[in-house]
């Protein structure tokens, strides 16, 4: 990768259309290393689509676009073997068990037998499931099968991760336990691109941009959010920008 | 070379997996490998069973040394019941008409003298061939205990002598319909297994989610789409050997062509319901649509377009051009007249093409579909 960038995404009017229908409409941004980049919006307001395009799933209609220094129309090979995805769904096979799961994952990412083993040692140790290591994934509790995704997500050590919407439908206490882990990671070097509809998630994020009708209508920090628009909370910083947006939520 | 070892890797990690999944679904596991066996199991046993014990007539005008051997073999066999010791050939007819017997064995006036004089005879094997399965069964049962006969008489006799057994198929010489169904049952399971079970495969990651996790590895989309594959060209390969062992041994229907053959059309065949599957997979989301359209729009074509339940020439001209789009009418053919008929490849080598150039085309079609998608 280009050891002299200090930013590990860079979007420069990056742009998606479908058609007539212009998904994401000329967004730039950067994110820098180890940031944590919270990627807010309403449904519809084109995150996903955002978001797909930097992992290199999608190739963008306009704009420039670099993911850990690689060029997404060009080097998505590249962009796909140095970031971590974790989807909304939750992503671990059901039906193997969390050794298996973590076997597979290593090996479709090239890694060595040694290393898979090794790595597979260490998160079992932080999460606590070395007793549980050969239990099917299905028969764990949603709170656990959340954060082994994240594990399972940097289990490749990748420079970036991206979470879309990783803590749906997760108690608030795994929510902070959840957050605790991002943290850890974001302090290890890596860079953390998170979309959410917590408000209350924003506010763990170095930086984050609110994303209304494909554009991007802020980006700061929630400090500085709240403070130009003069909201107490994210909660209201996000209801000022979104009350305009002209795209129905699906 | 650093990127055949970084393909190998994960393809591997990813068939590990795809095992993973089917040895612990023990349902779709036991209906994988109890299917064809106990298809072949009920259609053969209606067959065996009813073999046993066939009523069959002899006329025998000469009652020599041979004749009385050989009806004495038929008789200790458990194969055959003699009804009727028959006075002259026009008793034949009757005996039939009257549906005592299944078989009537004639042997010529004079046999034995005949074979010490020339060395050759010939006996006569009539069937009732209304159920031509049976009719076979049976006349090739009772030719084998005369060549037993034969063989044992080599022995003692110098010179050695012949005799051959001339089969008359009564009412349907052609034998249609004969053994039709291992080749049909070869046909279904091969669908059922690699387009419905395929298709589920593949459209259960995108249900679940997962397929977002593996389109955003570094893993080659068409990669994934083989790990996915190869797991079912494996299954479908037993199950064709187990299908076929049963049938030689279980219902004693030898294979007359080229074994490397037969297995080389059915890999063919098995390319060509994979790819239907994964066309199915790319224009599906759930898994049970896709098991809707497996079923419906695999299944019953094959059943009814193949020519393995109703014969493909009885039926209307505009059926006839349809069932042409079908792949398993050719995959069909191609096994009736390889493992029953024993014809070689040139024989069947314009089937095979057709079966071809319709998997170059599902392949191509699905490959691209699945690109499509991924967008």
């Amino acid at each position: 990768m280009n050891k002299h960038s200090t930013y590990s995404i860079t979007a420069e009017s990056l742009t998606k259309r479908f058609g007539d229908f212009t998904a994401v409409d000329n967004i730039s941004f950067t994110v820098g290393k180890g940031e944590i980049f919270g990627f807010l919006g309403a449904n519809g307001a084109g995150k996903t689509t955002a978001m797909r395009m930097l992992c290199g799933l999608s190739s963008p209609s306009s704009g420039k676009a670099t993911v850990g220094g690689f060029d997404v129309y060009t080097q998505t090979e590249k962009i796909k073997q140095h970031i971590g995805y974790m989807s909304q769904k939750f992503s671990l096979y059901e039906d193997l068990t969390i050794k298996e799961n973590m076997r597979f994952y290593g090996g479709i990412y090239g890694m060595s037998i040694p290393a898979i083993r090794s790595k597979t040692e260490e998160i079992l140790k932080t999460l606590e499931l070395v007793k549980e290591q050969d239990r099917l994934v299905r028969t764990l509790p949603l709170g656990w099968k959340q954060k082994l995704s994240f594990s399972v997500a940097m289990f490749h050590s990748p420079q970036i991760v991206f979470l879309d919407e990783p803590t749906g439908g997760v108690d608030p206490l795994t929510r902070r336990e959840f957050w605790e882990m991002i943290y850890q990671a974001a302090y290890e070097g890596t860079t953390v691109f998170v979309t959410t509809h917590y408000m209350d998630e924003a506010e763990y994020c170095n930086r984050v941009s609110i994303m209304v009708d494909g554009r991007i209508a802020a980006m700061d920090t929630p400090a500085s959010l709240k403070r130009s628009l003069h909201a107490d909370n994210m909660e209201g910083v996000f209801l000022q920008l979104a009350r305009d947006a002209k795209r129905a939520a699906d | 070379m650093g990127r055949n070892s970084n393909l190998i890797k994960p393809f591997i990690a990813f068939i590990r997996k795809e095992f993973y999944h089917i040895w612990r679904d023990k349902q779709t596991l036991l209906i994988l490998f109890g299917l064809p066996i106990v298809q072949i199991i009920i259609f053969g046993f209606a067959l065996t069973n009813e073999v046993k014990n066939s009523r069959i007539a002899i006329l025998d005008p000469s009652k020599d040394m041979s004749t009385q051997r050989i009806i004495a073999r038929l008789e200790a066999s458990q194969y055959f019941d003699i009804q009727k010791d028959l006075v002259q050939p026009s008793d034949i007819e009757k005996a039939f008409r009257q549906g005592k017997i299944r078989m009537n064995i004639s042997f010529p006036a004079g046999l034995h003298d005949q074979l010490l004089k020339t060395g050759h005879a010939e006996i006569q094997l009539i069937t009732d061939a209304s159920d031509p399965n049976i009719a076979t069964t049976i006349a090739n049962y009772a030719s084998s205990i005369i060549m037993d006969y034969q063989k044992e008489q080599w022995a003692l006799q110098k010179p050695p002598f012949r005799i051959s057994t001339n089969m008359r198929m009564l009412y349907n010489p052609q034998l249609k319909g004969a053994y039709n169904f291992v080749p049909g049952v070869m046909a279904m399971i091969l669908l059922l297994v690699c387009t419905m079970m395929t298709s589920i495969a593949i459209v259960r990651e995108k249900e679940r989610g997962t397929m977002e996790i593996l389109l955003a590895s570094p893993l080659r989309p068409f990669l994934v789409i083989i790990a996915k594959a190869v797991p079912y060209l494996v299954l479908s390969f037993i199950n064709i050997i187990s299908i076929l062992l049963l049938s030689v041994y279980v219902l004693d229907l030898p294979i007359a062509g080229s074994l490397p053959l037969l297995l080389a059309e059915s890999v063919l065949f098995t390319i060509t319901a994979l790819s239907l599957g994964l066309l199915i997979s790319s224009v599906t989301s759930s898994q049970q649509v896709a098991m809707l359209i497996s079923l419906m729009g695999m299944f019953l074509p094959t059943l009814m377009f193949s020519g393995f339940m109703f014969p493909v020439e009885n039926m209307p001209i505009p059926l006839q051009i349809i069932s042409n789009f079908v792949p398993a009418k050719w995959y069909f053919n191609i096994v009736k007249a390889v493992m029953i008929k024993g014809l070689g490849v040139t024989s069947v080598w314009k089937e095979t093409l057709i079966l071809a150039c319709m998997t170059l085309f599902l392949l191509a079609l699905s490959i691209r579909k699945f690109k499509i998608r991924l967008e």
